[in-house]
This record gives C-alpha cells, structure tokens and sequence, in this order.
C-alpha cells in the first residue's frame, strides 16, 4: 500500500527527531547551559546561539493545548479524511508539537485534554508520532 | 525627547490601485505598472520625478526594467503583507535621510490567476495535515476561545462590518451584504474559522508616491503625513501558531506609537486593521490596547467597527475580508483617500477625518498614524 501523505522534510537537524519516532521515541534538543528544550530541530540552541545542545527522550505527556479542523482538500493524501481534526501538544517539558489525535472513542477534542504520545507506523522508513487521550 | 524624530517629515502625495479581480490578460508586473501610473497621475508628476523605488511582491529587477525606472535606490521586499508597514517606513528613513526625494512604492499581485495555494506545500507540520496560514490563525483562534471565551460569532460581527463597507466601495470584490447568521452559515474553511474569516485572494496592484513634507506642500493632493511608526518583531514563534497572540509585541508598539505622532488615541478618528483573517483583527485590537486582553470579541460586537455606528470604523474600504486581501497596501490607499476627505463616495466618508491608525498583529508588530494637518 502506497503512503499517500506528505513525507517529512528530513533535513539534518530533523532526521534524528524521525529516527526517534522509528525506534518508539519522543525526542527533541536540549539546550545544555538553559535545560531548555527548543523545537522544531535547528542547527544552535536560541537560548545560547550555540551548538551546546544534546538531543533529550522526552515523557510523551502532556495536553491540547489548542486544535483545530481541517476542511479544505489541501492534500491528496488527506483528501479522504476531511475534516480531520489536528492538535497542538504541549509536552509537560514545554515543546509544542502539532500533531494528530487517535482513539478518541466516545470523547470529544477539547483544549486541556491529557494525551500521550504513541507511534503511528506509516512506512518501512517513517514513523509519525500522533497522540491520544490519556485518563 | 521623542525616540523616533521623524513625526510629519515624509508624506504621501500620491495613491493609485488596480481593478481587484481575475486579470489573466496581465500579471503581477503589469498590475503594478498599472497601478504606478495611476499614482503618478495621482500626485501630478512624472515618471521622471522618481528617483527612489520600493517594491513588495514583485521581481525587483523586471519591473524596473518593464517600468524603466532607472534610479539610484530601489529595495525589494518579501511577499508578506507586514512589509506594507515595512516598506512604508522605509521610505520615510530614506526621503530623511536624503537617498531620494520621490519614492515610488509598488505592490502587484497576481494571486488569483497564477491559482496562487497558501497550503498543501512542504512544511514541517504536513505529515500531520496542518498547512496554511489560516489554519494557523484558527490554531491560534481556539487558544483564544478556551483562554477568554472568545466565539466565533465574535468575528462575524467584524465581517458583516467591513462587508458593509464594501458595499459602499465599487471597488471591492465583495458587495453583497452579510449578516452575522451568514457569516455563521458560511462553509468551515478550517473549523474555528468560516469562509467568511478569510481574506480575498486576486489579481491586483496598488502604489504610493512618497515624498518630503517640504515638497509635499506645493504638490496636486492635500498631503497625508506619516506622523508615527512604531515596529517590533517577535518571530520565536515563528514555526508554530504564536500561544500569545503577539500581544507582548503589540503592546510595545502601543507603548510607542503615540508619542511618536504626537497624539493621543483619542484623537484617532478611525482605523485600517490587517485583516488577513478576522481574529488578526481581535489580536491586533487587544494587543494596541483598544481594549483589555481577552476583550476583543466584545468589544467589536454592536457595530464599534462599523461607520456610522461606532467609535472605531476600522477598514472603510471592505478591507481584505471584503475589498480584496493586497497585504495592507490598498488598506493605506484608502486611509489616504479617507483624509484628504471628498475622494470616496459619501456614505463610506469618515466624518471630519484628521487621523488614521494602520494596526499590523503579525510576527512583525507595527502602527502607522497617518494624518492630513501636520
């Protein structure tokens, strides 16, 4: 079965985030002097402007801290799920990922809704980390 | 002492703007070339008058080419609508400064016809489906809601507002009359956010003769002065739908703009808010201070925005909701045909307008006063 959605753009600084995904890992940088993680993957932490940064496994918790619903067609590959909600993450270590949220049975989306991070496998080679409810 | 000494020293003298509409015959240049000779025509001068060019949208070196301006100063910016302020700043640093004496300033937009998408590009967030600037303002819109109540019947009032003014502007692409239940009706584009939130994408161009108070004096049109400009950035966001709706940015430039022109908010007799989706226009109000933090959608709710109605007509023209979305450009045009008063039809006249505020929430916050009694 093809994959039909957009690839991710893996650069240099990012692929490490997608290896993380393959290997059922949450990942983002660290800035070693601020503790402060910062997202998406760049080259120096923003904190220091230097490379003084490690790559840290984070919880895979925290909340929706915003979302919304995408209705218009932009991509083929999401052109049969529309509308398909997409969510903002705020991980209880302060990155923001967008994301999308899975098995949501009988609840409804809302702002403030503890997810945890579980790993969607779409191909041999990529992995998408999306989120769900967490009670 | 003023941290900005530039109050009243540059003007616009000219304005001219395209048809907004589906051009295909043309493009982006030609549009701008058009507009161009409009402004010229506008401010009484010729083309061999400017000595300075600054452009936004277009390929800087074919339309110097195509418009055969040869000068000794011409800059280039980025598509993005914020360098409408920017551009205009600048000109007012090079006109004192003396790089240049008449500045051209062009914008030309063929978006319609080159079936322009803002989204379903590459992007980090695409794996997850989220693309579009709407979308990230409809992101940033639900923080709103859950954080102050906010709804999106807030921002149909803001609609049906500059729709009403569009239906006085012959000019706008939109003229049929809105009311809220539309707007509420409307298709969701990307749930928080109608249709009817969304600016005009089309073909058009827009341009502004910019020159020195001193010259400005004995030129065709009552000049419009920039009294005041204010800008600061906040671009640590920039990958993401900002959690804080700019407002630390915005209330800086509140704490400036002012001062700068010399005047007081109340002394503002109406607005142009970049209105490239509706809750830019709640962002922008709240963070100039018009209202608290998390007031917005109350405030603009019985017709504050709408002339005739309230304290604050805001987007005279239709704005980018209604007129058509040129980035802030025609929005300035029509602040300039607002104060030199009897240039737009009389039912869409600001009463007695002497000062006009232009209020930019984007990654680059900015303000522009603008007024016709320096």
């Amino acid at each position: 079965m093809t994959y039909l959605k957009p690839l991710p753009e893996e650069d240099k600084w990012s692929e490490p985030f997608f290896a993380g995904a393959r290997d059922g890992k949450l990942v983002a940088q660290r800035c070693a002097e601020t503790k402060k993680f910062f997202f998406p993957p760049a080259p120096v932490s923003p904190f220091t402007r230097d490379k003084n940064w490690t790559w840290e496994t984070l919880s895979g918790t925290g909340k929706v801290a915003s979302y919304v619903v995408m209705h218009q067609k932009y991509f083929p590959g999401f052109a049969d799920e529309v509308p398909y909600p997409v969510i903002e993450v705020e991980l209880d270590e302060g990155v923001r990922l967008l994301s999308n949220i899975v098995d949501l049975g009988e609840r409804e989306l809302a702002v403030g809704m503890p997810v945890e991070v579980v790993f969607q496998k779409a191909s041999e080679t990529f992995t998408l980390p999306v989120f769900k409810p967490r009670d | 002492m003023p941290d900005w000494n530039l109050r009243d020293k540059a003007c616009i003298v000219g304005v001219g703007s395209t048809e907004y509409g589906a051009f295909p015959e043309t493009d982006a240049v030609g549009l701008g070339v058009d507009a161009l000779r409009a402004a010229v025509d506008d401010a009484g001068i010729t083309f061999d008058d400017i000595d300075g060019v600054i452009l936004n949208r277009l390929p800087y070196d074919r339309f110097a080419e195509v418009a055969n301006l040869q000068t000794p100063f011409l800059m280039p910016t980025e598509a993005h609508g914020r360098f409408s302020a920017i551009a205009l700043n600048m000109a007012v640093e090079a006109l004192a400064s003396g790089q240049a004496k008449t500045i051209a300033l062009v914008y030309g937009n063929d978006g319609r016809s080159a079936k322009m998408k803002y989204g379903g590009g590459a992007g980090f967030w695409a794996p997850w489906g989220f693309t579009s600037p709407g979308a990230s303002h409809a992101m940033m819109f639900r923080r709103h809601m859950a954080r102050f109540g906010t709804t999106s019947e807030d921002l149909a009032h803001i609609a049906v507002a500059f729709r009403d003014h569009a239906t006085k502007n012959p000019a706008a692409v939109m003229q049929k009359p809105i009311t809220v239940e539309d707007h509420q009706n409307s298709r969701y584009v990307c749930d928080p956010l109608h249709l009817l939130d969304y600016c005009l994408i089309n073909d058009g161009g827009v341009a502004w003769i910019m020159t020195t108070a001193e010259r400005a004096k004995d030129m065709k049109q009552k000049p419009v002065y920039v009294s005041g400009y204010a800008r600061q950035d906040d671009f640590s966001q920039n990958s993401y739908p900002a959690d804080d709706f700019w407002y630390p940015a915005l209330q800086k430039v509140a704490s400036q703009i002012y001062d700068r022109a010399g005047l007081r908010r109340d002394d503002i007799d109406g607005l142009m808010i970049y209105d490239n989706f509706s809750p830019t226009v709640l962002f922008a109000l709240e963070g100039m201070g018009f209202c608290k933090q998390g007031e917005g959608g109350a405030f603009v709710r019985d017709g504050t925005l709408q002339l005739g109605r309230g304290r604050w007509p805001t987007n005279t023209s239709g704005g980018h909701l209604s007129e058509s979305y040129m980035q802030g450009w025609a929005l300035i045009v029509e602040a300039v045909r607002q104060l030199r008063g009897g240039q737009v039809p009389e039912n869409r006249q600001i009463p007695n307008a002497k000062a006009l505020q232009f209020l930019l929430a984007t990654p680059v916050a900015a303000s522009i006063i603008l007024r016709n009694d320096a």
